[in-house]
């Protein structure tokens, strides 16, 4: 199991280092001069001049790519082009927000994505199965952005039941940062009731983002235990005398979610980008919305860090996910 | 009528009277077991025997209470202990039979431990502690010669052996110390060897802890080396039952007869007999083997053929035996 671990480890390094090189060609190729920009409208040809040879932009197209990566490497995003302060620093700031609303937007989306699955498998062409399919078909097709207003307008300005915007309510003072994450550390702090609406701040962007992954899995859970309710070992455990809350719940869930958990790795890629849209609706300060800001200042130094950083992200939750596959099959480690 | 709540008592370890089963399938019905009637005495082991398709399955699932949802209300009676275990609503005698099913690659679960899948059937079947239970869980391993049973316990399906796979079976059919052994083609998934392993293997346990069991195949040979009688089932019917050794010596019924006599060395495939099974959902009237009978008379295109006593305890559904006998003569 540990080998299979670090094997899995050691896959994702090339697809890292292929990640790095990706994004400095793609600054590359996109349009807009950043030191034009940086250097303001009223600047002269002179200043722009300057400032390009300033960060590096004169060189050789290598030279610049082969210091990208030394710098990547040992930690040096650059300085955003936009703020001036180190790029690191800005998206450290800002990570843990984006990662703590889609970390519960797809705990959101796993926890009932496979219980409505394997509710409507049970209930196979019943009315739960119906139920649950238009949930899921409604899921995919509502647009993000659009949910995320219409849940604003129902939940905070029509019936004022929760937060329009942002983390934390001002009013209730600060806590001292020790993750970013404001679920534990209103706690480490000792102060529950800051806690309940830091909760109640995640509710309706964790929703938003957290419908069409839901939608998805429960697709996947559900054909998943159809297929596992036909196996042998489904049949024979019915003879002897299974009970039936164990068959379904555990016995057939446990081999129907090897599928969907190679989903919830697939899912989180498009939840980082999905976070863009719902963050910006709700003014949740994380990666999104600064991605955002980098975009309309073609600040491509941040541009190409949030990119790296979700692209890192992304590879350890499918490390994660490949640990949890051989964690619920036996056979994928021994393979 | 019998009340369902006063055991019979009887000296037979299973007994089903009259059994029909009927499956829906796409508007169509299906008849696939009728008027199936066989004993399994206590102590002795009774072979079922047929083609595919003979309905040999269904009879299983009919005895373990697991037939399929499309299954229409079965009639007649599955006796066991005393008991009508037939009727949906009737307690089903789980871990009191025992059940060893034909695939041993794909009937075990394989993201659980083996072990675990046992251990959970005697958690619910069988008294006593987890702890207790898994000290009787090594003794059975060991009981079915399993190689280290120890460690067996903390294996996977996958790294198992299929003969040892179907080892770990035949410990889960006797952990909840059954009165009777179901058993399924057992050996079919398996090679030579370790088909030759396994049915040793099973003659000894049955014959040491005196168990009874019914026991599917549709290998004359298998038949002969394990089974005290048989039952031979022509498209969901009894065509002949009796004593294993009678009836293979002197085949009666034509089906039985022809059987036989393509095979006189009693190996594996029933081929060799002109015409084929007739599907489930378009069985011939009267006598299901006329289509493909030499001796066939105009009666048994009308008449259902009881199933009549023969002398040495034996029973056969054809009352025109006697020309079979002239037909093979000539």
């Amino acid at each position: 199991m540990a080998l299979y671990i670090l094997r899995r480890i050691a896959l994702s390094i090339p697809a890292l280092l292929g990640l790095i090189l990706l994004t400095f060609v793609l600054s590359r190729v996109v349009p807009g001069d950043p030191a034009a920009t940086l250097a303001g409208d009223a600047a002269t040809p002179a200043q722009i001049a300057q400032i390009r040879a300033q960060y590096g932009l004169d060189r050789p197209i290598l030279e610049q790519a082969v210091i990208h990566v030394r710098q990547v490497l040992s930690g040096d995003l650059g300085n955003s082009i936009f703020s001036g302060r180190p790029v690191a620093e800005e998206i450290w700031q800002r990570l843990p927000a984006t990662l703590e609303l889609t970390f519960v937007a797809l705990f959101l989306a796993t926890l009932f994505g496979i219980g409505l699955g394997l509710v409507a498998a049970l209930d196979h062409n019943g009315p739960l199965d119906h139920l649950v399919r238009v949930v899921s078909v409604g899921g995919l097709a509502i647009a993000s952005f659009w949910l995320a207003i219409m849940l604003q307008l129902q939940f905070s300005m029509e019936w004022n039941l929760l937060p329009l915007r942002g983390r934390l309510d001002v009013a209730l003072g600060q806590v001292p940062r020790l993750t970013g994450f404001m679920l534990f550390d209103t706690l480490a702090a000792g102060r529950p009731d800051m806690f309940l609406d830091a909760l109640r701040h995640l509710a309706l962007p964790a929703f938003t983002l957290a419908l069409p992954g839901l939608a998805t899995i429960a697709r996947f859970t559900r054909s998943g235990v159809l297929e596992v309710l036909q196996k042998d070992y489904v049949l024979y455990a019915r003879a002897a005398g299974y009970g039936r809350f164990r068959l379904a719940a555990i016995y057939v869930l446990r081999n129907a979610v090897t599928v969907t958990v190679t989903q919830v790795g697939l899912l989180f890629g498009a939840l980082v980008s999905g976070a863009v849209a719902v963050e910006a609706v709700f003014d949740w300060p994380g990666l999104g919305t600064y991605a955002v800001q980098a975009i309309l200042s073609a600040d491509y130094k941040a541009l190409l860090a949030v990119t790296l950083v979700i692209g890192v992200v992304y590879a350890v939750v499918n490390v994660a996910v490949d640990v949890a596959q051989a964690v619920i099959d036996p056979r994928v480690a021994d393979q | 009528m019998r009340s369902s709540s006063e055991p019979e008592v009887t000296d037979a370890a299973l007994t089903i009277e009259d059994l029909a089963v009927q499956l829906r399938s796409r508007g169509e019905v299906a008849d696939i077991l009728d008027g199936i009637t066989l004993t399994v005495p206590r102590g002795s082991v009774t072979g079922v025997v047929g083609e595919s398709g003979c309905g040999k399955s269904t009879l299983l699932r009919a005895i373990l209470g697991i037939l399929p949802g499309r299954a229409t209300t079965p009639r007649g009676r599955i006796l066991f202990e005393g008991r009508d275990i037939l009727p949906a609503r009737a307690a089903k005698p789980h871990g009191r039979i025992g059940f060893v099913p034909q695939d041993p690659y794909l009937s075990l679960n394989p993201v659980f431990r083996a072990g675990d899948q046992i251990l959970e059937i005697m958690r619910r079947h069988a008294p006593g502690t987890r702890a207790e239970h898994r000290v009787k869980l090594v003794e059975l391993f060991r009981a079915v010669q399993l190689p280290d049973p120890e460690a067996a316990l903390h294996k996977y399906p996958h790294q198992f052996s299929g003969g040892q796979r179907q080892r770990l079976l035949i410990a889960a059919a006797l952990c909840c110390d059954p009165a009777l052994i179901v058993a399924d083609e057992p050996t079919t998934a398996l090679d030579v060897t370790t088909q030759r392993e396994i049915l040793g293997l099973l003659r000894e346990l049955v014959r040491a802890r005196g168990l009874s069991m019914l026991f599917v195949t549709h290998d004359f040979g298998v038949l002969a080396s394990l089974c005290d009688e048989v039952s031979v089932l022509y498209a969901g019917r009894v065509a002949e039952s009796g004593p294993t050794r009678a009836v293979l010596d002197t085949p009666t019924h034509p089906y039985t007869r022809m059987l036989l006599s393509c095979h006189p060395d009693r190996a594996v495939e029933l081929l060799g007999i002109p015409g084929a099974v007739p599907p489930a959902t378009a069985q011939p009237a009267g006598c299901r083997f006329h289509p493909r009978c030499p001796v066939a008379q105009p009666d048994c295109r009308s008449e259902v053929p009881p199933l009549l006593p023969w002398p040495g305890g034996r029973a056969v559904a054809c009352p025109h035996t006697a020309r079979m006998e002239a037909h093979a003569l000539a």
